[in-house]
């Protein structure tokens, strides 16, 4: 029961007497719908919705959160993005991102393309924060050449809270859409968990790395491309795909979902790939461990799944670093089994590019070629020192650097 | 008139229509914090990492935003937080979903609710309650209510409890300058719970007194924090025709009368303008003002404040009234115009805060030249009923201000605005938001509701404790001086009161005295250094069995600190402490050697003796009762023999 002042309480059905209608207050859930404004001196930017949390308000039947957002109500909740852009908003889907998969990653990837056709400056996803990678990874592939900025977006404060991410994320990828010169499958999230700026994280590096924590998006084993804050581009990398609008995007949405992730761990039996064997996989990601290693029990079914033509390919469950399997005689044993190394491709990368090469191809020459040759930054020549970061708390400089810097 | 204070009489705040209500917050002594393991720390002004946040206003249940929150909203500030990492995680800094609600915290609160006799709840439900000050990082504190609909006794009536919630509590706020607000999150994620009482005082000395009685209530749980900021309390004040306004922010009780009474004189003043407009025939339909940017026009003023803000580069804006000639000017409280509302609206909403940011053409004192003064009637079309502020302040704001100084100038037409006031130190008070409603309230989808089993109820109650005016009560009845019985209910030492009635051969009134006088004496003496509780009584129930007098009692206790490990049995023989027997025997004694004297001679002579026999023992005043009954019974016996003789 709701009550005067607000609060809600529960009350045993048995300790009710009776009940007197004294009045009615009807809820009328829905946020101030205003026209979205629009300005021809102002990039064209199309807002695709998938679902998720940035896209979300409460459902009090159920009580819990649900995707819902039309550019009405974005304008009414974010009135900020009509100085940045004139905005179009589709519904796609209404799903948590745990529940994207081929059908949805299809078809974002053909609707994108279809308004890069129609001539937009930029798109903008929304997307639950869970999967986003798998996501981004996969639209990299896709969608090869585009002219202009795919940026992915999401939000980890839901939107009906007064200290949400969800508007400031808005507002930096809208503005990453209209005004960037990076065009590229890109994720924008916040950088520092405080209000401050936005990373942008090329789509096939970046990794969901907190459960909870606003910054938890992180590029792997290399340097976000771009910080976004307050209207603002600050370029970190230079080498990246500049926009260009004669340039002709390519949607290719070939996929076969006949793969699968094995993590590694000490002691895993044969029968963990038997049965992918048994179901009629076509491709299995192994996270294997350091350098790229599983144990010895393994090395006959990994044989007998590469001579039934089963595609795989080592990354490493550390997640930064290369795969290197001529260091120790395990690795060079593996690889004579037919195992590739992916090189410094990430699991979850490896898994939607693996996928998108079956969807091309079966031959296993031409599936090797797809998966080792980079189309999207998936694998990269060189690491840089600065790639790796984790600052580790306690230690007396990290300490300063975090007191001196808001987090 | 405004009278102060000492001049009004209980019928006086009645002819006004006095009503109040207090909000208590008294923190709860756990170990961790309400949502997350935290754990609770003395404060600390030491931090070692900030965070930055913006707020941003949401959709109630309902569907409506919380008219707080969109001024808050106005407000554009930046709030950083500062950390310590021994007290805050990440839950705390709405980087992590909550935890399970704290078990403990819980039982304190429920039996804190069932103290004040409150109906409670079957099942809790987590609320999020919007702040947008940002004294909360999430933006929302985490609260739910327990109970409705209690009661305390306050002499012949009863003070209605409305309700009991649970809630963590918020951050303190260390600055607040222009646009960025720093807060200190110390205290944040500490259980709190929120007493709210009906308005049912009616007088600024109630109010005080029914603070105080729940602040006793509270500590007689024996679970709740001490200390400075451990307990905080809002006062609800109206007057008839006026409207509840809170005064947050009241740490000590003692000033809670003023507070109370200069506010409801502030309200009182207001409703004057509110009548006098209406006389002038001013309302929200016929209500007429516009602003005019006055900055060239002023350039060259000498105007010191005025001056200082054209150096900055601000811009300076007049806005007019018609009709409102001579309102600001009006006293509202005891040294401040109407025109402090206005220039605490700016203040606050536009984050204009170096003061004066306003002047207005009815103030005296320090201003525009008369000259100047023309210029801006002119300039705004001013006639003589109409009344003129100036207000400056930086381009970005100056919108902002501008506004609300026509907003808070016509809710004068309807008298008092819904308020939330901050307390200041000269016990006026000060805007600090509009009042929220039940608007800012929506559930917390991250934890569900939590069914209060009867089990729990069951536990909590068979261990309740005795309320203060219970045990008042009980100890009055037990022939204890009123006071003394007050005194004692609250009192830390009363548990320990409890035990020594109940295994003592002392009487009531005697432990009374013992405990509340002749105790507290030794402690600050330094004479009973080390004594625990199981020693007191272990004395007085020995002293007792050895029949002495309760003041031969405390010798003993000093023996037994004195002498750290002797056994009592040992202290009383070393101590040669008499007991009623043997001073009653050596009484006898010195009554006969002393041979004929007047009566009240005699006992005074009789009783130095005996003290000084006895190494002055303490008690001279029992001694002398002793004495008395000696020499009563032997008067009794001479008499009856002198009977016998005569027959």
């Amino acid at each position: 029961m709701k009550i005067h002042n607000g609060y809600n309480v529960g009350l045993s059905v048995d300790t009710i007497e009776s009940i007197t209608e004294l009045g009615r207050n009807e809820a009328h859930y829905k946020i101030p719908e205003k026209e979205f404004p629009s300005d021809p001196s102002k990039p064209n930017v199309k807002l695709f919705g998938t679902g998720g949390t940035i896209a979300s308000r409460l459902d009090y039947r159920t009580g819990a959160v649900i995707p819902a957002f039309s550019p009405g109500e974005l304008y009414g909740s974010v009135p900020e993005l009509a100085d940045i852009c004139n905005l179009k908003t589709e519904k796609l889907y209404g799903v948590f991102s745990e529940n994207m998969g081929p059908e949805q990653w299809k078809g974002t990837a053909e609707a994108i393309g279809r308004e890069i056709a129609d001539g937009v400056d930029g798109i903008v996803i929304g997307h639950g924060t869970d999967t986003m990678h798998h996501t981004a990874a996969v639209l990299s592939f896709m969608i090869q050449d585009s002219p202009v900025p795919i940026v992915m977006v999401g939000s980890q404060r839901s939107s009906d809270r007064p200290s949400s991410d969800a508007a400031i994320n808005l507002m930096n990828a809208t503005y990453a859409a209209a005004h960037s010169d990076i065009a590229e499958v890109m994720v924008c999230m916040f950088g520092p968990t405080s209000d401050q700026y936005g990373l942008l994280h090329r789509g096939t590096r970046v990794r969901k790395m907190h459960s909870s924590y606003r910054s938890t998006f992180r590029t792997i084993g290399d340097i976000p491309l771009a910080m976004v804050e307050n209207g603002k581009i600050t370029h970190l990398k230079k080498d990246y795909k500049k926009r260009d609008k004669e340039r002709k995007v390519i949607i290719n949405t070939a996929f076969d979902p006949r793969v699968s992730i094995v993590y590694y761990y000490p002691d895993m039996k044969p029968d963990i790939i038997e049965s992918l064997i048994d179901n009629g996989y076509l491709g299995i990601i192994i996270a294997g461990t350091g350098l790229g290693h599983v144990n010895k029990p393994l090395y006959p079914v990994l044989k007998k799944a590469c001579e039934q033509g089963i595609h795989i390919y080592m990354t490493v469950q550390t997640l930064w670093g290369y795969v290197q399997m001529f260091v120790y005689d395990t690795g060079r044993d593996i690889m004579d089994l037919g195992v590739f190394p992916a090189s410094n491709m990430l699991p979850e990368v490896a898994y939607v590019k693996l996928c998108w090469a079956l969807g091309q191809s079966h031959d296993r020459d031409e599936v090797s070629r797809i998966m080792l040759n980079p189309v999207a930054g998936e694998i990269t020549e060189r690491e840089p020192h600065n790639g790796y970061l984790i600052l580790q708390g306690g230690i007396p400089e990290v300490e300063e650097f975090i007191s001196k810097y808001k987090k | 008139m405004i009278k102060t204070m000492e001049e009004m009489t209980a019928s006086d705040y009645k002819a006004i229509g006095l009503r109040s209500g207090l909000e208590i917050h008294q923190q709860l002594d756990t170990a961790k914090k309400l949502f997350c393991r935290c754990p609770v720390l003395p404060y600390s002004d030491v931090y070692d990492a900030r965070i930055l946040r913006h707020m941003r206003p949401t959709l109630s249940e309902l569907g409506e935003y919380d008219g707080t929150a969109l001024m808050e909203f106005k407000t554009r500030k930046n709030i950083t937080y500062q950390i310590n990492t021994d007290t805050i995680c990440t839950y705390e800094m709405d980087d992590n979903p909550p935890f399970e609600l704290n078990p403990k915290a819980l039982d304190i609160a429920l039996e804190i609710t069932m103290l004040l006799n409150c109906k409670l709840v079957s099942e809790i439900h987590i609320l999020r309650k919007q702040y947008l000050d940002g004294s909360i990082p999430a933006g929302f504190q985490r609260t739910t209510l327990l109970g409705v609909d209690g009661w305390i006794p306050f002499g012949d009536r009863r003070i209605t409890i409305i309700q009991l919630g649970l809630e963590e509590d918020a951050c303190r706020e260390v600055s607040d300058n222009g646009h960025e607000r720093v807060y200190l999150t110390d205290r944040l994620g500490i259980p709190l719970i929120e007493t709210v009482t009906a308005p049912d005082m009616t007088t600024p000395a109630e109010v005080a007194q029914v603070a105080v009685i729940l602040s006793n209530l509270a500590r007689a749980s024996g679970k709740v924090r001490r200390g400075i900021g451990a307990a905080r309390q809002d006062v609800n004040v109206s007057v008839a025709g006026g409207c509840r306004v809170e005064i947050k922010g009241v740490s000590r009780i003692p000033t809670i009368p003023l507070l109370v009474h200069n506010e409801a004189f502030r309200q009182v003043s207001l409703l004057e303008i509110k009548s006098e407009l209406s006389d002038r025939g001013i309302t929200a339909s016929t209500f007429s003002s516009e602003s005019f940017d006055v900055t060239t026009e002023l350039s060259g003023t000498s105007y010191r404040y005025a001056a200082e803000a054209l150096k900055k580069g601000f811009e300076l804006r007049a806005v007019v009234f018609r009709g409102y000639r001579g309102l600001f000017s009006k006293i509202t409280q005891p040294g401040h115009t109407f025109a402090r509302e206005i220039s605490d609206r700016v203040r606050v909403v536009a984050c204009l805060d170096s003061l004066p940011n306003i002047v207005h053409d009815g103030e005296e004192g320090h201003s525009f030249s008369p000259n100047e003064w023309e210029i801006l009637r002119k300039v705004t079309g001013a006639g003589q009923e109409d009344a003129v502020i100036v207000v400056w302040g930086s381009a970005d704001d100056i919108e902002t201000a501008a506004s609300e100084i026509t907003i808070r100038a016509k809710e004068a037409i309807d008298g008092v605005p819904s308020e939330t006031r901050q307390a200041l130190p000269d016990l006026t008070n000060g805007f600090e938001r509009i009042l929220p409603g039940p608007n800012r309230m929506y559930p917390d989808t991250d934890l569900p509701p939590i069914a209060i089993a009867e089990d729990r109820i069951e536990r909590i109650a068979s261990v309740l404790p005795e309320r203060p005016w219970e045990r008042e009560k009980r100890y009055a009845e037990e022939g204890v001086p009123e006071e003394s019985a007050r005194q004692m209910s609250i009192s830390d030492i009363r548990y320990l009161y409890d035990t020594a009635v109940e295994r003592t051969v002392y009487s009531s009134r005697v432990l009374m005295h013992f405990f509340l006088s002749t105790l507290p004496h030794l402690k600050i003496s330094g004479r009973v250094r080390g004594l625990t509780e199981d020693n007191l009584i272990d004395v007085l129930v020995e002293a007792g069995i050895h029949k002495l007098s309760i003041e031969a009692a405390a010798f003993i206790l000093e023996g037994v600190c004195d002498h750290e490990h002797s056994e009592i049995d040992e202290v009383i023989t070393n101590l040669k402490i008499p007991g009623i027997e043997e001073l009653e025997k050596v009484s006898q004694h010195i009554i006969e050697a002393a041979g004929d004297l007047d009566t009240l001679l005699l006992e005074q002579y009789v009783t130095g003796r005996v003290r000084e026999r006895f190494n002055l023992i303490p008690g001279g005043k029992d001694v002398l009762e002793l004495v008395r009954n000696v020499i009563r019974s032997r008067d009794a016996i001479s008499s009856s023999l002198q009977k016998t003789k005569g027959r």
